[in-house]
């Protein structure tokens, strides 16, 4: 800019002392640099690979197909049911998962001023168990007992979500501001009812905005069980990839995309209207 | 909650018109609305059931039930053998490795996608309302976002896996196409819902975009962005053991052929191999996120 | 070498105020002033009165239902995008809540001034290592804040705060400073303490200066021209030698609690996004 800089008063005295600097910050910063480094050499992408001719023609013969998904009246009746029982298997999942989660967050949350009761280390490392293994891993384990189909996959997605959902429950009703429980145990209210008349009135807004997000998540997640054998879209999508029927295979995604969009707009929606 | 209808029956049995106003009055006014939404909820609960074939009775099946336990029995003990532990610990290093390449490159696709979407930064709704071209191109880039995020990251393996083959260059291309989409909305809102006031000045003072960003918008929201990130490496953890599943590299990979094989032990061993690495993911995120903030 | 004033001149305009219906009435009825450069201005009047908008109109912020705006001469909204962004570049508008991000160091705070001179490159690595903290440092002195350099702003008082998003004004090379409500934290010694430094730095530069204020006592005797500005129009523009106590009970009706030196009402604070965690 040929602004001319405005000549300042200079400054008076020496300028106060420097405080001097943190090494953690700058520590963790190269850490986190170093694994970054070790992880690429680890992984080894061969970038010449992902970049060959041969790649770019596969993948443009991949993209050419699923531009001009399958239309006909059949596949769209079938993947119009598996969409369906998507939806229902996200549904049922998150319903079975909020209810257990919120039996198993009663005894994971402790009464603010009082002792934790000693269920509630148990219980917590119960939810982070379920938590911790992903649910396609529980499908896959489901498989052995409930054979190929839906129910694996909901059953997958209640306990993967009962572990979540439980989590958020407890940390909620543990956060919820004590006066109204605080003044119903002083008159002597057992734990249960004290709950059920304080403190879940409180934490609803917020438990039912939990779950309403969860769905958003489990809608994705569901469509993908079917990969192991869940199911619904994801299985449609298993047979027709491995089958190379990429026109197929576009319409599966086209309707997963708008699946998980409508799974997202209903939540959004529903949010709205129970948290104005 | 205390019915009322009970103790206007009890209060005067013998009351004219005024009496059936009161009933009136003291019917429970948001007793239609819940009615009518548990019956809803019941009506839509019995075909989802039926759709997910909810027949939960059938695990507890005899052939079922015999299976499920020589499983279990099978899983006790864990596989504990030296050269099988060694290789279990080869294949968590590489999935964290997977899940830390593909945080970086979500990384670098996400932060300019949220620039260039980022409401905060546009000079030209400083006056009123936003260029309408400027506008387009913002929603494109969050369309771009929404398409990235919507496909799941098992669906990109899949494909990935057939154009650079089995391994965990699938891994890392797949969580990073789908985390890019899901940094960029987050980061995107976290931006938008924090403090505009000391960007939107720098930029009717005339700063540049990326000077308002760098001296406005990333120090005032550097906690909840570093937070979320340090978040999203932790599921790309269990996201990279995932999609092992589909030759993708990584536990799951291993945990699939010791499932195909019927292996309880080495089934046992991978989850609680996979349960620790998650639960230290947790640590170290936490702790991340505690220094950091 | 001090810096050249702009001259900025309000034809006729109307401005709506931006978050209005449609048939409110404007915060700025056919609204005319010229100020020459270099002219030092005070801007006073009752709540409500228009006097942050005509601030923002005069800055290009707020776009007019009607009439013309000229900075330097030139009519501002048939300029140029690129045009537009020089020309902001050459004012500094600084808002009566000061725009500063917390958690950020007041040298880089300050420093922030001279972003539009400044190249991408070089504004990262000031704030890796500002190189200009000797010039921060002074413009601290003038508002007694010298020893608060590198402290992080919120660690400051209120107070504190309003004086560092002063300070600012004396790096920025702009020719043209709308100040709004820059006493509104400050208490009575600071503020004529903080406004006489402003003057003076306005003065010594030959800058245009055009700054609203409550506190009227302040104004007529800090500014050569006081504004008075009623329900969005101009009620007297005069040497405030002519500004009598009945000029100011009019201007003040049914507001008489500000003439005796109110703070304005502080505005809403903001709500924090929450990120939920699975």
């Amino acid at each position: 800019m040929n602004v001319p800089t405005p000549t300042l008063p200079g400054p008076v005295g020496a300028l106060p002392a420097r405080p001097p600097r943190r090494w953690q910050v700058p520590l963790m910063l190269a850490g986190m640099a170093l694994l970054a480094l070790a992880s690429f050499v680890e992984v080894g992408v061969e970038w010449r690979r992902l970049f060959t001719h041969d790649a770019a023609q596969r993948m443009g013969r991949f993209l050419g197909e699923m531009v001009d998904p399958a239309r006909e009246p059949a596949f769209l009746a079938r993947l119009g049911v598996a969409a369906l029982q998507t939806l229902a298997m996200s549904a049922v999942g998150t319903l079975l998962a909020a209810v257990a989660g919120l039996l198993l967050a009663l005894p994971a949350s402790r009464v603010p001023g009082q002792p934790a009761s000693r269920w509630r280390q148990p219980t917590r490392w119960l939810l982070n168990v379920l938590r911790s293994v992903p649910e396609l891993v529980w499908a896959a384990l489901l498989l052995i007992s409930a054979g190929l189909g839906p129910l694996a996959g909901t059953l997958a997605l209640a306990l993967h979500t009962t572990g979540v959902l439980g989590r958020l429950f407890a940390d909620a009703i543990e956060n919820a501001p004590d006066g109204p429980a605080f003044a119903l145990r002083a008159t002597g209210l057992p734990r249960a009812q004290t709950f059920l008349y304080a403190t879940l009135p409180q934490a609803l807004p917020q438990l039912l905005s939990y779950t309403l997000y969860r769905w958003e998540n489990n809608i994705r997640a569901a469509a993908v069980l079917g990969v192991v054998g869940g199911g619904g879209l994801g299985q449609m999508l298993s047979f027709h990839m491995g089958l190379f029927h990429m026109r197929e295979t576009g319409s599966i995604l086209l309707a997963t995309i708008a699946l998980v969009a409508l799974v997202d707009l209903l939540s959004n929606v529903a949010r709205r209207i129970l948290n104005p | 909650m205390l019915r009322p209808d009970t103790a206007s029956a009890t209060m005067g049995a013998a009351a004219t018109a005024p009496d059936a106003l009161a009933v009136d009055r003291y019917r429970d006014p948001a007793w239609r609305g819940r009615v009518f939404w548990m019956l809803a909820g019941v009506a839509l609960l019995a075909p989802a059931l039926v759709a997910v074939e909810f027949k939960v009775w059938l695990l507890f099946a005899p052939e079922n039930l015999k299976v499920t336990l020589r499983f279990l029995a099978d899983s006790l003990p864990p596989a504990v053998a030296g050269d099988f532990l060694a290789m279990v610990l080869r294949e968590t290093w590489r999935t964290v490795a997977i899940a830390t390449a593909a945080m970086v490159l979500a990384l670098l696709l996400a932060v300019p996608l949220t620039l260039l979407s980022c409401a905060a930064l546009s000079v030209s709704s400083l006056s009123g309302r936003m260029h309408p071209l400027a506008w387009a191109m913002r929603q494109a880039v969050r369309a771009l976002l929404v398409v990235l995020r919507s496909v799941p990251e098992l669906v990109w393996a899949l494909v990935f896996v057939r154009v650079v083959g089995l391994g965990p260059a699938a891994g890392v291309l797949a969580i990073a196409l789908t985390y890019a989409g899901m940094l960029g909305k987050v980061y995107g809102e976290i931006l938008e819902s924090g403090e505009l006031h000391p960007a939107r000045t720098l930029l009717r003072n005339g700063s540049g975009r990326l000077q308002a960003f760098v001296y406005a918008l990333l120090p005032g929201n550097a906690r909840e962005l570093t937070s979320y990130s340090v978040y999203r490496w932790e599921c790309a953890v269990r996201s990279s053991a995932v999609l092992g599943f589909v030759g993708a590299g990584g536990l799951g990979q291993q945990l699939d052929a010791s499932m195909k094989m019927f292996n309880g032990g080495e089934v046992a061993t991978i989850l609680v191999a996979f349960v620790l690495l998650v639960a230290l993911a947790d640590a170290v995120s936490a702790q991340l996120r505690r220094m950091l903030g | 070498m001090p810096t050249a004033g702009l001259a900025v001149a309000l034809e006729g305009v109307d401005v709506l105020h931006p978050a209005a219906r449609a048939d409110a009435p404007p915060a700025l009825r056919a609204f005319s002033v010229h100020v020459a450069p270099g002219e030092r201005v005070a801007v006073i009047g009752p709540s409500g009165a228009g006097k942050t908008t005509l601030l923002h109109a005069a800055a290009g912020a707020l776009r007019p239902a009607a009439g013309a705006l000229r900075v330097g001469g030139e009519d501002v909204w048939s300029l140029s995008a690129a045009a537009l962004r020089r020309l902001r570049g050459r004012l500094f508008l600084a808002p009566q809540t000061p725009p500063l991000p917390p958690r950020q160091r007041v040298v880089t705070a300050v420093l922030a001034a001279r972003l539009p001179q400044m190249s991408l490159a070089a504004s990262v690595l000031s704030l890796l290592h500002p190189r200009e903290a000797p010039a921060a440092f002074a413009a601290l002195q003038q508002f007694d804040l010298g020893d608060k350099l590198w402290e992080r702003v919120d660690r400051l008082s209120g107070g504190e705060r309003q004086r560092v998003g002063l300070a600012r004004a004396l790096l920025s090379p702009a020719a043209l400073w709308l100040i709004d409500e820059p006493l509104s934290a400050l208490d009575p010694a600071r503020a004529g303490q903080a406004l006489r430094a402003l003057t003076e730095g306005a003065r010594a530069r030959g800058v245009t200066l055009v700054a609203t204020l409550h506190q009227v006592q302040l104004a007529l005797a800090h500014f050569p021209r006081v504004l008075g500005l009623r329900e969005g129009r101009l009620v007297f523009d005069l040497p405030p030698g002519e500004v009598t106590a009945a000029r100011l009970a009019a201007l003040y009706e049914s507001f008489e609690h500000e003439l005796a030196g109110a703070p304005p009402p502080p505005p809403a604070a903001e709500s924090r996004l929450q990120v939920v965690r699975c």
